[in-house]
């Protein structure tokens, strides 16, 4: 039954990157512009061009390319780059490790913040404490990250810099293997602008689910049978409010995998999705379908892994697959 | 006083004169809306959002005002000898940005964008949300089963990253920010309604419909979505601020409105770029405050008229 059950959702994931891949090519099959000219640049003689297209096939029907395309994918070759004529498999791989250090991080303290404070909340739904959590969350879910990173970097970079204190460094990243003090120090700040963010997201979903499960009667047999408050709420009460919560962090790790493009882009990050941006300014489509199908494997992938986790704690859910 | 009265006025004084009870009878917007008006909340944040829509209306006499066209540059009024931006002052009450240009102006022309953008697109994935959601709740079997992969299906695409390719290759325009936000917006509150009718659809009003031989869009319209007008109408609020931010984004990306129009996005961007905010932080300041009280404003707004329209639900979620 569950072997049943993960078939399918591996088959759905497949059907979804098959459509993705198309959905790409197509796109970049009509875009206005040679790509031939990208590659060669302004200059490039006509027989140079022709060669350029000969090569890479571009000069062959939709159909045969995307089959070319489709083939060479799945023996793990994504092309070259127009610009910089390095594979794409490459570059994509080398900013892997930036984007996956800042999401991670964020992840750990959002969760950190968001659900203390939800359940909090929700344990005195109307007092102060939980108005004190909800206006933090509203507040929260109403910025925009851009405009958070950017406060964040003018009044906690620049303005100490300019008095001679430094306490965060330039943006910019440095890999963990040199050392994960300057790592940290310098992912501090885009780790807490993406994590204020959705840790208000969070707040508010645990809130509601607690709400929600809080007034179920196996909580209130629970406080009959004189459990403590502490043991009612987070061994009872928390563990049936997970499941919407660990749903929606994995589609928010997912589509963050693929790309926190705008705090990356603000931080100067140099991750997947500030490859995505230079990409798609420089109309370098074989890196650009390389990240698109990459974000889709990690939000795919990951919705697998929690449909299984799921479908191993709840046996109902697999025989409705 | 005397003489004309409202039926209102008149139980009440019918009330006064008698020492009955007189129930007076009211509809449920009515009810909804005397809620509303209840919470201090909603009615600054609805005042907040008339303002700004008079903002975005009257933009043009703004300009006329100041005096400042949105795109016009004050190379030798608006920058100093050194090129930097001229901080707020009385000849321009929010400062000009790296180009001499007007902020407030530009701001005033920004929030058309946002508002045409956030209000419009919401209202159409909203459309097509319920459209897709009522079929495929109503019909259920292999159509629900077909249209609920489809939004399952929409809802596994890193969206953003689909956006800027799309838009990259088709050109940015106010319409195509429209579209791609309706086209990456839709799914939620299609599978909300999809689980409501579902529901619905087996309830006994439904089947009586049926028996009087009414047809499926007449049930459906009839019948089943003025059943939904709450969650509608909430999550629709609910979906503006969302659009809004999605279309700064992409024109902070540069893949939204062309330059040089103004947005509150694009102008948060020219902002970044060169780092030009460091020595003018009114340049992030200005748009980045309007942008958060426009979204705070239609949050609040959306909580407040879920617990006006549903107030069973007001404490929870």
């Amino acid at each position: 039954m569950l072997l049943r059950f993960l078939g399918s959702r591996i088959a759905f994931g497949v059907l979804v990157l098959f459509v993705l891949s198309i959905f790409v090519f197509v796109l970049f099959y009509i875009a206005p512009g040679d790509p031939a000219r990208v590659i060669a640049g302004d200059k490039a003689t006509e027989a140079l061009l022709v060669q350029i297209r000969e090569n890479l096939g571009l000069n062959r029907p939709m159909y045969e390319q995307y089959w070319i395309f489709i083939t060479n994918l799945l023996q793990g070759d994504l092309g070259y780059s127009y610009r910089s004529q390095l594979a794409v498999t490459e570059i994509v791989a080398s900013r892997i490790p930036v984007t996956m250090s800042l999401v991670f991080g964020a992840v750990v303290l959002w969760l950190a913040l968001g659900v203390p404070i939800g359940i909090a909340s929700a344990r005195k739904p109307g007092s102060f404490r939980d108005r004190a959590g909800q206006t933090f969350a509203i507040v929260g879910i109403s910025f925009p990250t851009f405009v958070l990173g950017m406060m964040a970097l003018y009044v906690l970079f620049f303005l100490p810099t300019r008095a001679g204190i430094t306490l965060f460094p330039p943006s910019g990243y440095s890999p963990i293997e040199d050392g994960i003090g300057q790592w940290a120090w310098h992912l501090l700040l885009p780790w807490a602008t993406l994590a204020l963010v959705s840790a208000a997201i969070y707040a508010r979903l645990t809130r509601g689910q607690m709400l929600e499960v809080l007034g179920e009667d196996y909580i209130r047999t629970a406080r009959a049978k004189g459990l403590t408050e502490r043991r009612v709420v987070y061994r009872h009460a928390l563990r049936s409010a997970m499941p919407p919560l660990v749903t929606q962090l994995g589609t928010d790790v997912g589509l963050m995998l693929g790309g926190a493009i705008v705090i990356e882009q603000v931080f100067g990050l140099p991750g997947l999705g500030r490859l995505a941006v230079t990409a798609v300014e420089n109309q370098d489509r074989p890196v650009v379908i390389g990240i698109v199908l990459l974000g889709g494997l990690f939000v795919v992938t990951i919705n697998i892994i929690i449909d299984t986790l799921y479908a191993l704690m709840d046996s109902r859910i697999r025989t409705s697959a | 006083m005397i003489g004309f009265r409202t039926p209102r006025q008149a139980a009440v004084l019918a009330e006064q004169a008698s020492g009955d009870v007189v129930v007076v009878q009211r509809g449920s917007a009515s009810l909804t809306l005397r809620r509303l008006a209840q919470d201090p909340t909603s009615i600054v944040a609805a005042g907040f959002i008339i303002a700004l829509v008079m903002f975005a209306i009257f933009a043009p006499i703004v300009a006329q005002l100041t005096g400042h066209l949105p795109n016009q540059q004050f190379r030798t009024l608006g920058l100093s000898p050194a090129g930097i931006p001229v901080a707020p002052s009385a000849d321009f009450v929010f400062g000009t940005d790296h180009l001499g240009r007007d902020v407030m102006v530009r701001l005033a022309y920004g929030a058309r964008v946002s508002l045409l953008v956030g209000v419009l697109a919401s209202l159409l994935a909203a459309a097509i949300g319920i459209i897709i959601g009522t079929i495929a709740g109503y019909f259920g079997g292999r159509t629900d089963t077909i249209l609920s992969r489809i939004m399952d299906l929409a809802m596994s695409v890193p969206f953003l990253l689909c956006a800027i390719s799309l838009v990259s290759v088709l050109g940015p325009s106010l319409q195509l920010s429209t579209g791609v936000i309706v086209f990456f917006t839709w799914t939620p509150i299609g599978r909300v309604i999809r689980g409501q009718v579902l529901a619905l659809r087996q309830r006994e009003f439904v089947e009586a419909a049926r028996s009087l031989g009414s047809s499926h869009a007449s049930i459906m319209l009839r019948d089943i979505l003025p059943n939904l007008m709450v969650p509608i109408i909430i999550y629709t609020t609910l979906m503006i601020p969302a659009a809004i931010v999605f279309e700064a984004t992409l024109s902070f990306l540069g893949m939204g409105i062309v330059p040089p129009d103004a947005s509150w996005g694009g102008m948060l961007s020219e902002a970044a770029g060169n780092s030009i905010y460091l020595a003018a932080p009114w340049l992030v300041l200005i748009p980045g405050v309007a942008l958060l009280l426009t979204t705070l404003a239609f949050n609040l707004l959306g909580d407040g008229l879920r617990d006006a329209l549903d107030p069973q639900a007001a404490r929870k979620a």
